[in-house]
């Protein structure tokens, strides 16, 4: 036996940090990088007495995402206390929703080696973040930061559908995308705006009873959540096949060392003993705003990757990579609007040139759009299909137009790199150049073919480098052809 | 209904009450009478009645997602009993 024979059963849990100004039941910033605990009132460090209230974004932030998913959007849905104990936690229970979540029943279509495939949402659910503890072992305590505490977040929860890593990487890249389209996450796993749990079981082929799960944690990048799963699905079949039991825990990724180890455990953590929280009564959302929010979904990248492909003629790869972002797919849709020629060639352009730019300059989308807006973009590219500039002299003038905003032509005639493409030009500057080398040409046309490359160097020597390369090639070719 | 020692206990430890045997022993007593009130609330047909969530009837107000001011980190931590720097400080947790 080995791990083929087993089928891996995992299921996936995100927490994605909703993009508002403020907290979930407070006014207090949830901006990043000020000093402990100054976005913090009395609700957020649990005082006494303080009443949380609702922040209305994170309801349509909530409802974007429900809707965006599939999802059926409860009308009445229920705040719930879950109860723990945290130096992270100040009121002893975090606001969160449980047995009536406002969004359940969605789904996420992602791509296989079989094809396409469809996972089930379970639920989407409200909740605040906990703060941060920082431990400090030389002065031998631990120091809380309750900034985060309060920080409106949603979980998403999936079935559990996924059979491999690589699926669940898969749906999390599709889940990320989508959140960051609706622009209600940044999408940041590395930062922790966009994290993942993971609960991975495995069984024997054939069978059909699920094995004891355990929960893996810290995952927070693509590469980790695919090693950290394949690594556990491993452990689990040697367990089983040494004769022992998956135990049910949570386990943490240690990156370092490629391998998941159990999380002491929290006593009787699993003890939530969630009850409603009697401090918010039931949200109740009419039909009339689900469907105004429905009204503002955008065009999600799977939907945008199919029409780039239909309408566009576009590889659907060139179609994946313009779409998984937003402001890169409507950036490229601009120009294709104005632009006449070879959508392929602006695809090109995009996934080499502004790719470039954006790496090399550490840039956003909008930094180039706004220096290189559509009109010159089509513009630069008109005359490279006009034989009017090279494809490397156009790079050049790209550059330019990203470092100065202005528009092409004037770059290209300033810094003379417009090149010759008048037939007319060309053959009268080649006619020159073999009048002038009667012997080479005799030596070509006895077989020296050798030489093309001499004659194209001297004509573009006369024509001081402007010559486009491609047509001097053709002209001389005919002419050292014709006459032999 | 009786609650036995060992949930009482469960119920404490999840609390992080530290019960001597006399109080475990007074919280039985006392938890089982409230357990029995329920019970005979729970005899009360509510078939189709909706389950209530909320003691009040209002409706949930919303807030407009502006930003107001924080007590500001001097503040937060001024009745702290502990300290450092502006963060609170406790005991040292690990994982």
């Amino acid at each position: 036996m080995s791990v083929a024979d087993f089928q891996a059963v995992i299921g996936l849990e995100v927490h994605a940090q909703l993009l508002t100004a403020t907290k979930i039941f407070c006014g207090c910033a949830t901006a990043f990088g000020a000093e402990p605990n100054a976005y913090t009132c009395p609700v957020c460090l649990g005082m006494p007495g303080a009443l949380p209230v609702l922040n209305e974004k994170v309801v349509e932030f909530a409802v974007r995402t429900g809707l965006a998913l599939g999802c059926e959007i409860r009308e009445t849905s229920v705040w719930a206390r879950k109860n723990y104990f945290y130096p992270d936690l100040p009121k002893g229970y975090q606001i969160s929703q449980y047995d009536l979540p406002i969004c359940e029943h969605g789904r996420i279509t992602i791509d296989t080696p079989e094809g396409e495939k469809t996972i089930r949402v379970r639920r989407i659910h409200m909740e605040e973040d906990a703060g941060k503890n920082v431990h400090d072992a030389a002065a031998g305590l631990t120091r809380v930061d309750l900034n985060r505490a309060g920080v409106p977040l949603l979980e998403i929860v999936s079935e559990p559908d996924l059979r491999t890593a690589e699926e669940a990487a898969e749906y999390l890249k599709q889940l990320r995308d989508i959140l960051v389209y609706l622009g209600v996450n940044d999408g940041n796993l590395e930062e922790g705006s966009f994290r993942c749990d993971a609960n991975v079981s495995v069984m024997r082929r054939g069978t059909s009873d699920f094995g004891t799960r355990t929960e893996l944690k810290n995952l927070n990048s693509f590469r980790f959540i695919r090693q950290a799963i394949d690594y556990e699905i491993a452990r689990q079949v040697e367990v089983i096949e040494s004769g022992g039991a998956v135990v049910q825990e949570t386990r943490l990724y240690d990156p370092d060392r490629g391998e998941t180890r159990p999380m002491r455990s929290k006593e009787e953590a699993h003890d939530y003993r969630y009850f409603p929280d009697p401090d918010l009564p039931p949200l109740r959302l009419s039909r009339a705003f689900i469907e105004q929010v429905r009204s503002t979904l955008p065009e999600l990248p799977r939907a945008k990757q199919a029409r780039f492909v239909a309408e566009l003629a576009l590889p659907a790869y060139d179609a994946r990579v313009l779409t998984a972002d937003r402001a890169l797919a409507e950036y490229f849709e601009a120009c294709v609007s104005v632009y006449a020629g070879d959508r392929k060639k602006l695809a090109n352009w995009f996934m080499g040139e502004v790719a470039r730019l954006m790496n090399e300059r550490g840039v956003s989308v909008s930094d180039v759009r706004e220096k290189i807006p559509p009109a010159h973009f089509a513009a630069l590219l008109g005359e490279i299909d006009k034989g009017a500039i090279s494809n490397n002299a156009a790079k050049e003038v790209f550059s330019e137009m990203f470092r100065t905003g202005r528009e092409p032509l004037g770059i290209i005639s300033e810094k003379g790199l417009a090149q010759i493409s008048d037939l007319g030009a060309i053959e009268q500057a080649v006619d020159e150049i073999l009048a002038k080398n009667a012997d080479s040409v005799a030596s070509y046309r006895a077989g020296n073919q050798k030489l093309l490359g001499f004659f194209v160097g001297q004509v573009m020597k006369a024509m001081k480098g402007k010559g486009n390369p491609q047509r001097v090639n053709e002209v001389l070719r005919k002419k050292l052809g014709g006459q032999g | 209904m009786a609650l036995t020692l060992e949930q009482v206990r469960h119920v404490a430890a999840l609390a992080r009450l530290a019960l001597t045997p006399d109080e475990e022993r007074a919280c039985q007593q006392q938890l089982s009478v409230i357990l029995d009130a329920m019970e005979v609330l729970s005899r009360v047909d509510t078939e189709g009645v909706e389950p209530t969530t909320s003691a009040t009837f209002a409706e949930g107000a919303l807030r407009p997602d502006v930003v107001q001011p924080s007590l500001g980190a001097e503040k937060a931590v001024a009745n702290a009993p502990a300290k450092a720097g502006t963060s609170f400080a406790v005991p040292k947790i690990l994982d």
